[in-house]
């Protein structure tokens, strides 16, 4: 079964290949459907090897023959084995809601590139050789930003600079890695573990690589790049981005964090990187609680969760064994949940925004009678990023809560629960807006007065298909949530490997 | 002070005025150079680690890893220049042809 | 063994149809009837036939692992199939009354929807086996409440709604900041009928932290409870449509919230061991005081709905108050009081909605003489007022009668008079409304004999409003006159009681 790895990378470079044919030469009709079908398969592929990982353990592959540091290794964990599951899972359901228009993708040239991305992030999950990661992360991040480009004119320039920083964070991070391996002399991801006695290289080396990641995934206060990029991309390709894309470089990071520093644990620097985590969870939030643009809400939201995610680092570095597990399993929870909870909401905000031709939240009023699907979408969504049982991101957050008290880290419980409140905050908000009536007098005064200068453009209705994609996502974060112990034993499964 | 040091020290303030520059100044065209000034640090560090151990016989695989980088940063320059372009061709037919341009 | 899905066919006998009517448009008047009331009546005919397996002592359990190491657990036994009979019962009536209500608004689609889901909210806090499960469905019941508070989508319809969410969200995250602290204490607590072993274990070696655990628990649930000073988003929330508030006011939220306080002491901590921590007097006190504040604050308002808000914080409290006090009558008195305050609050809402649909009259002072016009809601309305007093026939008395007599059992003579005052208090703002409803003059006004609702039927008000009126109104006078049957609700209370001290 370890013969599926190589697939979930190979796979999507062949349909990347096949549709930027049929993109550059026709028919371009099938472009959409190739992709998609691409996407299903590689999903089907994730099922196959979390399902063995599931119940075997972990998945190791080395391809070319040639020995190590040479060859190409491939590996699955439990934690690799859900982020393929997500990615594809994921992916494929905004393939549906991408399929609904062209106008959503900007353009033919969206299928491709999300192969190309795919096969990045796919890339990340299942190399275990940090060579391989770095090469994977350039890949991934020339796909986004290239998907990011295709938002027009105005999504130019954001595109750029989130490629010239996401470059400097990838030299960071080879900065890194050429430590590690001067130190250890080996790039193996997980034999760099068995090599190390901690000391000063390693710990610049993981200090360089932690600052190049934490650029890639918009840590605050590296997070500049991120609202621009995610909110001005087209429709189909913001949820891709914020859902999947800072994904790869925090998979990456928790990798070198559990690996590298095994027994010698930086525990200051764990402590560093869960009190900036907090401030970006409060701080994203009160940001988010201040757009007047929907999309911009739900890219400041993903700032603001990236923050959670740092918690991570001091639970599990500096708690003992049982706190570490628990927190182990709540990050990554939380991790998940948030990939499906973001693609619902970013789905949804594309929707708004695809229907009135604007994400002004102003213009957006009373937008909930007209569609109700997206927003009960967005509302679910939102519940579920703000960890209101059953959702899955409950679990996670109860999980962080429980390793919290368990390790005796209780700082981090207000963080946990007004964040959660924060979060909540900001989806009330843009519900309320949703929600609220107002007639065509107001409006037009309105107008008079300056506060915004074009009347509402006419709002017109959105496809069946553009519709229910989120509604399943949002859905799938409550009955993942009712079975999360499934998703939990999976993570355990790379515990072997994962050094917990 | 052995060579290697002195060129590890060199890589490493490369990167930093580099990547500064990069973060500070606006022109893109110039944050793409500071970029790559940024890049050619990392990758001069990287060289001088490979002869710390054995200065007479350099390790292969940092070497690889350089050449890989190296390939990675002109394709990255390549595109962000192309999108440079577009940028620039959306400019000048927003508002016309910049005067104080060269 | 299949009943072990009997729970799980409770919750989707009412989340079924939310999520069908969800679907539907706002004309398919039909289906969307014929779907909700169809889950009504099943549910009604389910939760009745599971009596007998109850009075017989059998429990039916449904577990799943849900977070790691804590299971997803729904139970039926007695004190929850009390509480899912009230609310079946009620939810049946209601809905009923809500079709009525909203005929030809908008959005009734996303009303329904709603309404049905937070009645599954309802039904699953009553089914929790532990604490978890219980914070499930806690959370669920605000947000399903939210949207059908701030239906009408005025100005004050949202700010209200939002006033209410901010409560309920901040009650919510305290009480979940217990729950974890307690698992992590203790481990994952299930209720059990005297407490939970595992927390008593944990009252007796860190008697600190069990206290103040016990405190966040309590907090969480007291906003909910409408215990001062929480209590202030409650009269804020009276700009729901009074459906919605009959619902809210019996069995929904504030429900919930004394269901949870009544779970928490005696599921568990136990009623001897909170007694032990000394966590029971601070609880009676502030129970005390509401039941006094909220009867005076009742008495300074003249809107109707305004009025039956506070007087629901003060009654409320009545319940707080007897689990507090150690004695199994008080105890039934409290048990018994959820189902009697549900009957009486949810029949004057339903009068207060409509004499606010036929006639337009929205206070107290606009009541005079309404008994020539309305007799069968006015004589509603007065039962429900008579029960609230506590005077008898009506189930009121019967809760204060038991409440009175635990106290004195319990030696703790100064609840008597709180009950007194409260019941003065109840009398002072209720009774003279009752009086110039019967024997005052008619007023004049404009809107006296423009009876929008009724022309077809030869009844005072639309019969969809009338009849569930009626029925609540009976059945809160059945119960206090057949208390002393061997199958009455208030039976069934004491059986309920003598569990939790047995």
């Amino acid at each position: 079964m370890a013969n599926l790895l190589p697939v979930v990378v190979l796979l999507p470079l062949v349909g990347a290949i096949l549709t930027s044919l049929t993109t550059h030469l026709g028919p371009r009709r099938l472009t959409p459907l190739i992709s998609t079908v691409t996407t299903a398969l590689v999903l089907a592929a994730g099922c196959a090897v979390a399902f063995q990982v599931g119940s075997s353990g972990p998945l190791m592959l080395v391809l070319g023959g040639w020995e190590t540091p040479v060859a190409i290794a491939l590996m699955s964990d439990g934690f690799s084995a859900a982020m393929l599951l997500m990615t594809a899972g994921v992916g494929l359901v905004v393939c549906v809601f991408a399929s609904a228009t062209p106008e959503i993708t900007g353009g033919y040239w969206f299928w491709p590139l999300w192969l190309f991305l795919l096969a990045g992030l796919n890339a990340v999950y299942v190399s275990a050789d940090l060579f391989n990661t770095y090469v994977a992360l350039e890949l991934l991040t020339v796909a986004a930003v290239a998907l990011v480009a295709l938002g027009g004119r105005a999504a130019l320039l954001p595109a750029l600079r989130y490629l010239l920083i996401a470059v400097l964070g990838s030299l960071l991070f080879l900065l890194g890695v050429a430590l590690v391996y001067a130190e250890t002399g080996t790039l193996a991801t997980f034999g760099a573990a068995e090599e190390t006695t901690g000391g000063l290289v390693l710990l610049v080396a993981l200090g360089v690589m932690t600052l190049g990641l934490a650029i890639k995934v918009a840590l605050f206060p590296l997070h500049s790049w991120l609202p621009p990029a995610h909110a001005g991309a087209p429709a189909a390709v913001s949820p891709l981005m914020s859902a999947l894309v800072i994904k790869a470089a925090f998979f990456v990071l928790a990798r070198m964090w559990i690996n590298l520093s095994q027994g010698s644990a930086p525990t200051e620097l764990a402590y560093v990187l869960g009190a900036v985590g907090s401030v970006a969870a409060l701080w994203g939030a009160a940001l988010a609680l201040r757009q007047s643009k929907l999309k911009r809400v739900v890219a400041y939201s993903t700032v603001a969760q990236v923050g959670y995610f740092f918690l991570l680092f001091p639970l599990v570095i500096a708690g003992d064994g049982a706190a570490s597990a628990l927190a182990w399993e709540g990050a990554l929870v939380f991790l998940f949940a948030h990939g499906l909870a973001k693609a619902a909401m970013f789905m949804a905000a594309g929707s708004f925004a695809h229907a009135h031709g604007t994400d002004e939240l102003e213009q957006l009023r009373g937008a909930a009678a007209r569609m109700p699907v997206a927003s009960m979408s967005m509302a679910i969504a939102g519940v579920s990023l703000a960890g209101l049982p059953p959702t899955l991101a409950f679990v996670g957050k109860w999980q962080l809560l429980h390793a919290s008290i368990e390790s005796g880290q209780w700082w981090w419980i207000p963080v946990l629960l007004i964040g959660g409140l924060l979060t909540f905050a900001y989806t009330a908000r843009v519900l309320r807006i949703l929600l609220d009536t107002e007639d065509a007098d107001d409006q037009q005064a309105k107008v008079e007065q300056g506060k915004f200068t074009t009347v509402r453009t006419d709002y017109h209705p959105i496809p069946q298909r553009m519709q229910y994609p989120a509604l399943l996502l949002a859905v799938l974060t409550i009955v993942l949530g009712l079975r999360s112990i499934d998703l939990t034993e999976l993570l355990q499964a790379g515990a072997a490997m994962g050094g917990l | 002070m052995s060579r290697a040091e002195l060129f590890i020290i060199v890589g490493v303030a490369l990167f930093v005025f580099g990547a500064a520059r990069m973060l500070l100044t606006g022109d893109l065209i110039r944050r793409v150079v500071a970029l790559n000034v940024a890049g050619a640090g990392v990758f001069l560090i990287l060289m001088s680690l490979a002869t710390v151990r054995d200065a007479s016989e350099p390790d292969p695989v940092l070497h690889a890893l350089v050449l890989t980088g190296i390939v990675i940063t002109v394709s990255i320059t390549g595109f962000a220049l192309a999108l440079i372009r577009r940028i620039e061709r959306t400019e000048i037919v927003r508002s016309g042809p910049r005067e104080s341009d060269g | 063994m299949i009943y072990q899905w009997i729970p799980l066919v409770i919750l989707a006998l009412s989340l079924v149809p939310a999520t069908i009517i969800f679907f539907l448009r706002d004309d398919q008047h039909r289906p969307r009837t014929g779907v909700n009331m169809a889950g009504a009546t099943l549910k009604v005919v389910l939760v009745f036939a599971l009596i007998p397996f109850a009075v017989a002592g059998e429990t039916i359990e449904f577990r799943a692992p849900f977070v790691p190491g804590i299971d997803f657990l729904l139970r039926i036994d007695p004190f929850a199939l009390y509480f899912l009979t009230l609310s079946s019962v009620l939810w049946f009536l209601t809905t009923i009354y809500a079709i009525g209500y909203l005929e030809n608004s908008p959005h009734r689609s996303r009303f329904f929807a709603f309404f049905s889901l937070c009645v599954t909210a309802t039904s699953g806090i009553a089914l929790s086996g532990n604490l978890v499960t219980f914070l499930v469905f806690y959370e669920l019941l605000t947000l399903a409440t939210y949207p059908l508070v701030a239906h009408r989508q005025t100005p004050e319809a949202l700010a209200g709604a939002r006033t209410y969410l901010r409560y309920t969200m901040a009650g919510g995250v305290v009480l979940l900041l217990g729950v974890v602290w307690l698992t992590a204490v203790a481990g994952p607590v299930e209720f059990a009928d005297r407490g939970s072993p595992q927390v008593a274990e944990l009252a007796h070696e860190q008697p600190g932290t069990a206290a103040l655990i016990f405190g966040l628990l309590i907090a969480g649930l007291a906003v909910k409870a409408a215990l001062v000073p929480l209590h202030t988003w409650l009269p804020k929330a009276m700009v729901a449509p009074t459906p919605v508030s009959a619902l809210l006011h019996a069995v929904a939220v504030v429900k919930a919230g004394v269901f949870g306080i009544a779970l928490v002491v005696n599921g568990v901590f136990g009623v001897e061991v909170a007694r032990e921590l000394g966590v029971l007097a601070p609880l009676s006190a502030i129970a005390a005081i509401t039941i006094v504040y909220g009867s005076v604050q009742a008495l300074r308002q003249d809107g109707i709905k305004a009025r039956l808000a506070y007087s629901t914080v003060s009654q409320l409290s009545y319940i707080a108050l007897g689990l507090t006090i150690p004695s199994v009558i008080a105890m039934t008195g409290a048990v018994a009081h959820i189902v009697n305050q549900g009957l009486m609050k949810i029949t004057l809402f339903f009068c207060a909605g409509l004499l606010a649909e036929t006639l337009g009259v929205k206070k107290f002072s606009q009541l005079s003489g309404l008994g020539r016009r309305m007799p069968l809601t006015c004589a509603a309305f007065t039962v429900g007022a008579l029960g609230m007093i506590g005077l008898p026939p009506v189930a009121g008395f019967v809760s204060k009668w038991y409440l009175g007599l635990g106290a004195l059992e319990a030696d703790q003579a100064w609840i008597l008079g709180i009950l007194l005052l409260s019941s003065i208090l109840n009398a002072a703002y209720f009774l003279p409304a009752v009086y110039s409803m019967w024997w005052g003059e008619p007023q004049t006004d404009p809107g006296w004999n423009s009876s929008v609702a009724v022309k077809r039927t030869r009844l005072e008000a639309a019969p969809a409003l009338l009849i569930p009126t009626m029925a609540t109104a009976g059945l809160a006078v059945a119960v206090g006159v057949f208390a002393g049957l061997d199958v009455s609700s208030v039976e069934l209370a004491r059986v309920i009681a003598e569990r939790f001290y047995a």
